[in-house]
C-alpha cells in the first residue's frame, strides 16, 4: 500500500443504542503496516468502534474505508473476502466452547481449506508455542484453561491465518506482567514481520507504548487526540495525559462527577 | 402522533388502545417477517458450499439418537393408557373390539408426531436455543465472521436439515411402541388374544395415516429447530436473555406444533 492512503479511515462513524449515543462522529485514519493504539474510558465504545469496522455492527452514520474502498457500501462477497484477511480477538477471548483449543486456533485456516486436519494440529501447537503454551494445552477445552490462558488461545487464533489487518482488544488484560510483556512484543513482532496493521485497545500505557506507533484516545463518542504512542502521558493535553498517567483529577473526572 | 388542537387530548385517549393495537400487530407481522427471513436464509445455505457434514452429523446423531429413550417411554405409555382408556369407554357400547383400531389410528395419525415432538421440542429447542444463545452473548457467533465462517450456515443449516430428517424417524419408533404399549395392555389387561390383536391392528393400518404422520413430523422437526435456532440466534443480556431465549424456544415451538398440527390435520384429512 502507498504510505499515503491510510489502511483504514473512518470519517464521520456514529452508533447509537436505543437513547444512548455511543459514537458521534468517530474520525480516525490507521496507517498501513503500523501499530494504533485507541484509549479511552471503560465504555466509550472501543470495542463497538472495532465491531464497525469488522461488520458486526451497522453503523448509523459515516463511512469506514478499507485500503480506500468503502466497505459498508460493499457486496457480501467481497466483505467476506476482506474478512479473510483480518484477525480479531475478542475481549472476552470468544473460544468456541464445544472444540477443542487446536481446532480454534486453526479455525480460519481450516474453513479457508489453506490447511488439513490432520496437519492442523501441528500448526495449532507451533502458534501455541508463539504465545508461550506448550502443545499439549492443543487438546484440552477452553473452559479447562484460565483466563490468562483463554487470552493466549485467542490471540493465537487471531493470529493463525496470518492476516493483513489485527484488531486486538484488550490483549494483554488479565495477563501476568511478564506474560503481558511476551504478548506485547508478539504483537510488535507481527506487525513487522507480517507487515501487519494492528489496531490494539489497551488500558495498560506501558503496553500502549511497547505496541503503539500511533495512538487515539476516544471520548463521549469521538476522537479527542491523536499522536504518537512514545510521548503517551506527556502529550500536552490535559485528558489524554491524565488517562495515561491514572490521575484521579482532571478534565475526565469533573465530567463524570456531573 | 399527537394533534395539538383543544379536545385533542380526549380524541388521543380514544384513538390511543387503536394505535397499541396497531403497534402490537405490526410488531408480530416485524417478527413472523424475520423469522421467516430467517428460515429462507438458513434453508438457502443448503445449496450454497460448503456444507458441514460433520455438524450435521452431530445434530442427526444428538436429536435421533439421543432422544430415543424420551420419545420411547412417552410413546408406550400413551399407547398403554390409550388402550386402557379406550376400553373403559367402549365397553358402554360393547365395541371393546374396536380398541386396537383406535390404538393404531390414533397413535399413527395424531399421537405418535404430536407427543414425540413435544418431547423433542423440550430437550432439543431448550439445547439449542441455549447453546446458540451462549454463543452469541460471549460473542462467539461474531467470531465465527471474522473466521471465514458464516454463522447462519455453521450454527443453523445442519440443524435445521438433522431436525427435519431425524423426526420422521423418531415418529416411526413412537408408532411402533406406541401401538407394542396398547398391544401390551391389551393381551395382558384387558383379555385379547395377541394374535387377535395384531390382526386388527394391521387391518386397520392405513399407509396414509402413516405417512400422513411421518410428514408432520418433517414439518414439527423443522419447526422445533427453526425456533431453537432463532431464538438463541437472537438471544441479549447475558445469562438471563439465555434463559429468557430457552424458555420461548420451547413454549413457541411447542404450540407452533399444535397449531401446525391441526393445519396439516385438516389439509390430510378434511373432505
Ligand atoms: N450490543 C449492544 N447493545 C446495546 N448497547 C451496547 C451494545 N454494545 C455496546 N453497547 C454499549 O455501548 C457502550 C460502549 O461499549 P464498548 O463495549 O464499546 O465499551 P469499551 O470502550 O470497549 O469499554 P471497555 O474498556 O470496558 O471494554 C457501552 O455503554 C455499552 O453499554
Ligand atoms: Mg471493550
Amino acid at each position: 500500500m502507498s504510505g499515503d492512503t491510510p489502511k483504514i479511515r473512518l470519517r464521520g462513524l456514529s452508533k447509537a443504542f436505543g437513547e444512548k449515543r455511543v459514537l458521534d462522529g468517530v474520525d480516525l485514519d490507521i496507517r498501513a503496516g503500523h501499530g494504533m493504539v485507541i484509549l479511552g474510558g471503560s465504555g466509550s465504545g472501543k470495542s463497538v468502534t472495532i465491531k464497525c469496522i469488522l461488520g458486526l455492527i451497522t453503523p448509523d452514520a459515516g463511512t469506514i474505508e478499507i485500503d480506500g474502498q468503502d466497505i459498508l457500501a460493499m457486496s457480501r462477497r467481497d466483505r467476506e473476502a476482506l474478512n479473510d484477511r483480518i484477525g480479531m480477538l475478542f475481549q472476552n477471548g470468544a473460544l468456541f466452547d464445544s472444540l477443542p483449543v487446536w481446532e480454534n486456533v486453526c479455525f480460519k485456516l481450516l474453513a479457508q481449506k489453506r490447511i488439513t486436519r490432520a496437519k492442523a494440529r501441528d500448526k495449532a501447537a507451533e502458534v501455541l508455542a508463539q504465545v508461550g503454551l506448550a502443545a499439549s494445552v492443543g487438546d484440552l477445552a477452553p473452559s479447562e484453561l484460565s483466563g490468562g490462558m483463554q487470552k493466549r488461545v485467542g490471540l493465537a487464533r487471531a493470529i493463525a491465518a496470518q492476516p493483513d489487518i489485527i484488531f486486538f482488544d484488550e490483549p494483554t488484560t488479565g495477563l501476568d506482567p511478564i506474560m503481558g510483556a511476551v504478548i506485547d512484543g508478539l504483537i510488535v513482532d507481527v506487525v513487522k514481520r507480517l507487515g501487519a496493521t494492528a489496531v490494539s485497545i489497551t488500558h495498560d500505557m506501558a503496553s500502549a507504548r511497547r505496541i503503539g506507533d500511533d495512538a487515539a484516545m476516544l471520548h463521549r463518542g469521538k476522537i479527542v487526540w491523536t499522536g504518537s504512542a512514545a510521548v503517551l502521558g506527556d502529550t500536552g493535553n490535559a485528558m489524554v495525559d491524565q488517562f495515561a498517567r491514572g490521575e484521579r483529577e482532571g478534565p475526565i473526572q469533573m465530567e463524570l462527577r456531573r | 402522533m399527537r394533534v395539538s388542537i383543544g379536545g385533542a387530548e380526549r380524541l388521543d385517549l380514544v384513538l390511543n388502545p387503536v394505535a397499541a393495537l396497531g403497534r402490537a400487530v405490526l410488531s408480530a407481522c416485524r417478527t413472523v417477517g424475520a423469522l421467516a427471513l430467517f428460515a429462507l436464509e438458513g434453508l438457502s445455505h443448503l445449496v450454497r458450499p460448503p456444507f458441514y457434514w460433520r455438524l450435521f452429523l452431530r445434530q442427526l446423531v444428538e436429536i435421533a439418537y439421543f432422544s430415543l429413550p424420551v420419545v420411547s417411554l412417552t410413546a408406550i405409555f400413551t399407547g398403554m393408557v390409550l388402550a386402557l382408556q379406550s376400553y373403559t369407554g367402549f365397553a358402554r357400547f360393547n365395541a371393546e373390539g374396536a380398541v386396537a383400531n383406535v390404538v393404531v389410528l390414533s397413535i399413527t395419525r395424531e399421537l405418535g408426531p404430536v407427543i414425540a415432538s413435544l418431547m423433542v421440542a423440550g430437550r432439543i429447542g431448550a439445547s439449542f436455543a441455549a447453546e446458540i444463545g451462549t454463543m452469541r452473548v460471549t460473542d462467539q457467533i461474531d467470531a465465527l465472521t471474522t473466521l471465514s465462517t458464516n454463522p447462519m450456515k455453521y450454527l443453523v443449516t445442519p440443524r435445521l436439515l438433522a431436525g427435519v430428517l431425524a423426526m420422521p424417524f423418531l415418529v416411526l419408533v413412537a408408532d411402533i411402541l406406541g401401538v407394542m404399549g396398547g398391544w401390551l395392555i391389551g393381551t395382558t389387561k384387558l383379555g385379547f388374544n395377541s394374535a387377535g390383536y395384531l390382526k386388527a391392528t394391521m387391518d386397520f393400518l392405513q399407509v396414509m395415516d402413516v405417512v400422513s404422520g411421518l410428514v408432520k413430523a418433517a414439518v414439527f422437526g423443522f419447526v422445533i429447530t427453526l425456533m431453537g435456532c432463532w431464538c438463541g440466534y437472537n438471544s441479549r443480556g447475558g445469562a438471563q436473555g439465555v434463559g429468557a431465549a430457552t424458555t420461548t424456544a420451547v413454549v413457541a415451538s411447542s404450540i407452533l406444533i399444535l397449531a401446525f398440527d391441526y393445519i396439516l390435520t385438516e389439509m390430510f384429512f378434511a373432505r
